[in-house]
């Protein structure tokens, strides 16, 4: 064991399973009835869901003075959650596309998962601007469509831009998603026995029948969608970033914010399908699939990011004192020593001094620890949200607006229930897709591809 | 019975290298309509099958272009040609903004054409009928074994030659796999009462969902565009104030700006010498004096001033104001009466500006003149 050879790589899947086990496996949790944990579980997220739906119900029925936000601060949990949840999507998309270009097999085990969790993570998100505009019901508006009023969208404003770039980003998602599990989904049609299974998975198999000349356009095709999907997750972070730097408030107003708020995203968004990961490995019994050495390379991952953010924060004050503007350099100031200090130095604590345990193997590689570090992260990451969009605006350039921003109970409410909502689906899921990719695993264990020897 | 129509003759193996090697003596061999079944995508097959370069990349090519395409000119005749508006004084047409749409449009024409094309054109699925689907075979191919199938249609196909092919690559369970029956003939039965029936069901449910959306739904709060609101209209009740009237009159003592205070209160006749009407009979004067009347006189007097009330009984119908008495008065006692009120008739001094009410008394004249013409007015 100490001793490893570094020309060779390593196995990606561990102890090279029977290609039949691993069908077995990972259809398992589809094939057996719901435990009695699962609906604890299960219990647990919809009463968190529940907690959502009274505060939209709230919301909708008094309207958004529901909540705490008021001049100057307009903008409060509803932006900060809509932010932190694409950013949570970020890290699926990477790793089924990024690592997929870059050809890292180690992608495979975990990719159908993070896929879904993108999947998950932006449908929370696209609720929340969706409600921020305050009538939900009118959201219709938010597309360019002929109406009865002949008038058009703003196509010069970020927001508008967002309302593109978040839709294009969850249909392209799902479409990836949907692409990738065909396969499994025959696989499946061809295990079960039961009459109303069959004719599910024979539907959304579509009659998939593994013919190789089918696999060679899909492979094509898996290339093509990494392909736009690697660009479009950099530009839907980028993009939300717009949504503030293109304006002239102090603290939002800065280019750095585009690579800024991607490395966030992919930081937070590791975090997360990190903490999940280590749950559905130890109760599906998938550790040879899903490998400490998976987890440890995404540790890595977020020691990379989160040295980006902590870098990115220690330039947006160096650029204040640099650009010689004042009221730059108060917000700065006013970020890290004013009346929501106490959040500034949650965030920093979190995101940019707990990953740095990271650079020790011991810690990247043992399973509490790094869980404590990512949950320190994700809370990190939400703070960091609510310091950039509520300290800039309880103290922009009219002192005598100034206020200090104090949620409701409303606010509360839809912020956990949001993680309600995130966790219920993510448990359905478990329930009721495959999630591991049969087919991209099998291609990985050893010996699964010729030897191309004699040749 | 009819005999069985032959679909292809297949053969699995057990292990990658042997399935290459079959694909390979396969193409050799001159096969054309043939195939191989992987559980997953095997390195090196397409090129042992000798398939040319998958064409996909062209079709998200040529779509995501249009797409951008599209984007573009659309967004330019929307803000600049359709509806062109100002904003933050850039031009109507800011190409630099219209990037960020350009391109998500780009990347979601091409992932949905792309995929669309590869599922429903090249592969003509959904296919669930396909004779290899619902064969041992395909539970072996679908998990962990490699298949090879040579189709019937093929030039060189001949069953005992195929057999034997196989037979030399070493393959396991040669069958035959034949094309089903019941498939082929499987017409679809359009007119079922089943589909019939949800067919039915659905038009019944939108059209209901619709009628209650924009009939009922839009018309209830919070759905009611804020007509409900957490204020007083005009003429409502008010629990605030001892008099429960939502309207107030200015407080007592107290001057309104632009208003100046009476000084004829309880001289009706001093007002008809003193005052004169100042306000020229011009066109303008008489509608400003219409609409006034419409609003606050109509209701108790009538339009025509017939003292013709449209408040039903609810309050003592007054005087019509073409009698003779109210011809020969001058303008400056009906200027008295509105300014003062008279008996229970109440004052308007506070509703009215002294000019809209000499514009009233314009008005009121029209009135009288229109019933009781002078005989020069048929000239
Ligand atoms: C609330 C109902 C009401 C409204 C509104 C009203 N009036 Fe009267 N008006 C009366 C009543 C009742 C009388 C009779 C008073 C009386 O008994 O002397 C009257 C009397 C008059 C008279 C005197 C008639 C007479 O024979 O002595 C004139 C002129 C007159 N109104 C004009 C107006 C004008 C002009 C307006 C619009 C600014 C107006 N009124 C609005 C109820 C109303």
């Amino acid at each position: 064991m100490s001793v490893v050879d570094h020309t060779k790589e390593l196995s990606v899947v561990e102890g090279k399973p029977a290609l039949r086990s691993l069908d077995d496996l990972i259809s398992k949790p589809l094939e057996t009835k719901p435990d009695k944990k699962f609906f604890i579980a299960l219990s647990i997220t919809l009463s968190m869901m529940g907690l959502f739906v009274i505060g939209l119900g709230l919301t909708f029925w008094y309207g958004v003075g529901m909540w705490g936000n008021n001049n100057p601060v307009g903008w409060a949990f509803d932006i900060v959650n809509f932010v932190f949840w694409v950013g949570i999507g970020h890290a699926g998309t990477l790793i089924s596309a990024i690592l997929f270009l870059f050809r890292q097999k180690w992608r495979t085990g975990i990719a159908r998962f993070a896929e879904g969790m993108t999947i998950f993570a932006v449908m929370t998100a696209l609720l929340f601007p969706l409600i921020h505009v305050g009538r939900p019901w009118l959201d219709g508006w938010l597309m360019p469509y002929p109406n009865q009023h002949g008038l058009w969208v703003n196509f010069t404003s970020p927001l508008l831009w967002d309302v593109f770039a978040v839709s294009t980003y969850f249909i392209v998602s799902l479409i990836f998603w949907y692409v990738g599990l065909i396969p499994d989904f025959a696989t499946l049609r061809e295990r079960t026995s039961t009459k109303i299974k069959k004719a599910v998975y024979s539907t959304f198999s579509l009659g998939w029948r593994f013919s190789n000349r089918h696999w060679q356009h899909y492979e094509m095709v898996y290339l093509i969608l990494a392909g736009f999907a690697t660009p479009l997750v950099l530009s839907v972070h980028t993009i939300v970033s717009f949504d503030f730097a293109v304006s002239i408030l102090p603290g939002w107003h800065t280019t750095i914010f585009p690579p800024y708020f991607v490395a966030g995203a992919v930081f937070s968004g590791f975090a997360m399908v990190q903490n999940v990961l280590i749950f559905v490995r130890k109760i599906f019994n998938y550790e040879h699939i899903i490998t400490l050495d998976t987890l440890e390379k995404m540790n890595k991952i977020m020691l990379v990011t989160g040295s980006m953010v902590g870098y990115a924060y220690a330039m947006e004050f160096f650029i204040a004192w640099y650009s010689g503007v004042q009221p730059e350099q108060f917000t700065f100031l006013n970020r890290a020593f004013g009346p929501y200090a106490w959040a500034y130095w949650i965030m920093v604590s979190c995101n940019v001094i707990t990953p740095q345990l990271f650079w020790f193997k011991k810690i990247r590689r043992s399973i509490p620890i790094m869980f404590v570090v990512a949950v320190f992260v994700n809370v990190g990451m939400w703070f960091e949200r609510f310091v950039i969009v509520v300290t800039s605006l309880s103290r922009d350039y009219l002192p005598s607006s100034w206020a200090y921003y104090t949620p409701t109970y409303v606010d509360f409410m839809i912020l956990i229930g949001s993680f309600g909502f995130f966790f219920t689906w993510i448990l359905l899921f478990t329930k009721a897709l495959p999630v591991v990719s049969i087919a991209e695993v099998k291609a990985v264990v050893d010996d699964a591809q010729p030897s191309h020897k004699g040749h | 019975m009819s005999e069985k129509i032959l679909y292809s003759y297949t053969g699995i193996f057990d292990t990658p290298d042997e399935i290459i090697h079959a694909a390979e003596k396969a193409s050799e061999y001159g096969f054309k309509n043939y195939d191989v079944h992987t559980p997953y995508p095997l390195h090196g097959m397409n090129k042992a099958m000798k398939l040319p370069p998958s064409k996909l990349g062209y079709v998200a090519l040529v779509v995501g272009l249009s797409g951008a395409l599209a984007a573009l000119l659309l967004m330019f005749w929307m803000s600049a040609v359709d509806y062109p508006i100002v904003i933050g004084g850039k031009p109507f047409f800011s190409f630099p903004a219209y990037v960020p749409v350009m391109f998500e449009v780009t990347v979601l024409s091409a992932s949905i054409a792309t995929v669309l094309t590869m599922l429903f054109i090249f592969f003509k699925l959904p296919n669930n009928a396909h004779p290899l689907n619902d064969t041992l075979y395909m539970k072996k191919v679908s998990s962990d074994k490699y298949g090879i199938s040579i189709q019937a249609e093929d030039n060189k196909f001949n069953e005992a030659d195929v057999r034997r092919f196989l037979e030399d690559c070493d393959a396991k369970e040669i069958t035959a796999v034949y094309y089903d029956k019941e498939e082929i003939n499987y017409k679809h039965k359009i007119l079922e009462p089943k589909f019939i029936g949800f067919l039915l069901f659905t038009a019944l449910l939108t059209s209901g969902v619709t009628y209650f959306t924009l009939n009922k739904l839009l018309y209830m709060p919070p759905f009611d565009w804020m007509m409900e609101q957490n204020k007083l209209n005009p003429q409502a009740t008010s629990t605030v104030f001892d008099d429960g009237f939502g309207m107030r009159k200015p407080v007592e003592g107290t001057i309104a700006r632009g208003f100046t205070p009476y000084s004829f209160s309880g001289q009706p006749e001093a007002a008809e010498v003193n005052l004169v009407n100042p306000l020229p009979v011009s066109k303008s004067v008489l509608e400003l004096g219409q609409q006034k009347y419409d609003t606050f006189c109509s209701p108790c007097h009538g339009y025509y001033g017939e003292g013709d009330s449209r408040l039903r009984g609810q309050f003592p119908n007054p005087p019509s104001l073409h009698s003779e008495k109210i011809r020969t008065w001058k303008d400056g006692r009906i200027f008295h009466v509105i300014t003062d009120g008279q008996n229970i008739m109440p004052s308007y001094s506070s509703q009215l500006t002294v000019n809209e009410i000499w514009a009233i008394v314009h008005y009121t004249r029209v009135l009288q003149r229109a019933l009781n013409a002078k005989e020069s007015d048929l000239q």
